[in-house]
């Protein structure tokens, strides 16, 4: 035995809350997505963990596209911030006061 | 406890451990090198639960991808230094108070189900198999996500033609 199925899963949650303090507190573009980044860690976590419970590898799937759907997220987020920085020269997101430019 | 116990509690505080530094770092750079050692302690504990597989995946695209192009945004735009105000208890108060009466949340639901006591035996979802399992029953969603990535990928291009469009556009 590893240890029981709550120890991961308890885990995983506290990963994901430590993401969501990042999320609130930061003001930093580049680290609100850091935060998304150790939360959707912490889903990963949870989801490999009850594969390993029920021994179903639907869990292990969903981890898959987890990565994938992180790696499309990651590249568009960037992409948009650095395309804000040339427009407002900071990463503070209440400098973006501009529907249209 | 056994051992893989021991490796599975030491493995939860490097993951956590690291996470809270990277959160609290007021240098990017040394915030994303504090996510890849979470990334690569992840690696080690989908090892520990029988995924190999995902493992290699975790090296490779999470502390090996994501995490160069976080470092190759930050050195490119010269943002090492953000002009982030200071740690203040009036934006960290409320955020840690909101973790934290979350986890109690999740602690207390997770801890009154009797499933969670069940107790993980090791097992391995070996590469091949997984493979097999994954095109043969999540074919479609294996098209979906390609879609996606190449969508991703087309935005990506659009977004970021460069200074010299972004100039047009400012004279016009």
């Amino acid at each position: 035995m590893i240890v029981p199925y709550g120890h991961v899963l308890i885990l995983a949650v506290m990963s994901f809350a430590v993401g969501l303090v990042c999320m609130v507190a930061r003001r930093n573009l580049i680290m609100l997505l850091v935060g998304v980044e150790i939360m959707m860690n912490g889903a990963a976590i949870a989801f490999v963990g009850a594969a390993l419970r029920w021994q179903l590898l639907t869990g292990q799937v969903f981890v898959l596209f987890l990565i994938g759907v992180a790696g499309a997220e990651v590249s568009v987020g960037l992409v948009l911030i650095v395309a804000a920085y040339r427009k407002t020269e900071s990463l503070d997101p209440d400098t973006y006061n501009l529907l249209k430019w | 406890m056994t051992l893989y116990g021991a490796v599975f509690y030491l493995l939860g505080i490097i993951i956590l451990g690291a996470s809270v530094l990277a959160i609290t770092r007021r240098n990017m750079v040394h915030a994303v090198i504090c996510l890849i050692v979470s990334f690569l302690g992840t690696a080690l504990l989908f090892f520990l639960l029988g995924a190999p597989f995902l493992a290699a995946l975790e090296v490779i695209i999470y502390a090996g991808a994501i995490m160069v192009l976080f470092l190759f945004v930050i050195m490119t735009l010269k943002m090492e230094t953000s002009k982030e105000l200071g740690p203040s208890i009036g934006r960290w108060g409320p955020a840690v108070l909101l973790g934290t009466a979350f986890l109690i949340l999740i602690v207390l639901v997770v801890t009154r189900d009797p499933i969670s006591r069940v107790a993980l035996e090791t097992s391995v979802a070996e590469p091949a198999a997984f493979g097999r399992f994954v095109f043969e029953n999540y074919w479609l969603a294996v098209e979906i996500i390609s879609l996606l990535l190449l969508v991703a990928l087309v935005a990506v291009i659009h977004l970021g033609r460069g200074k010299g469009e972004a100039n047009k556009e400012d004279e016009a």
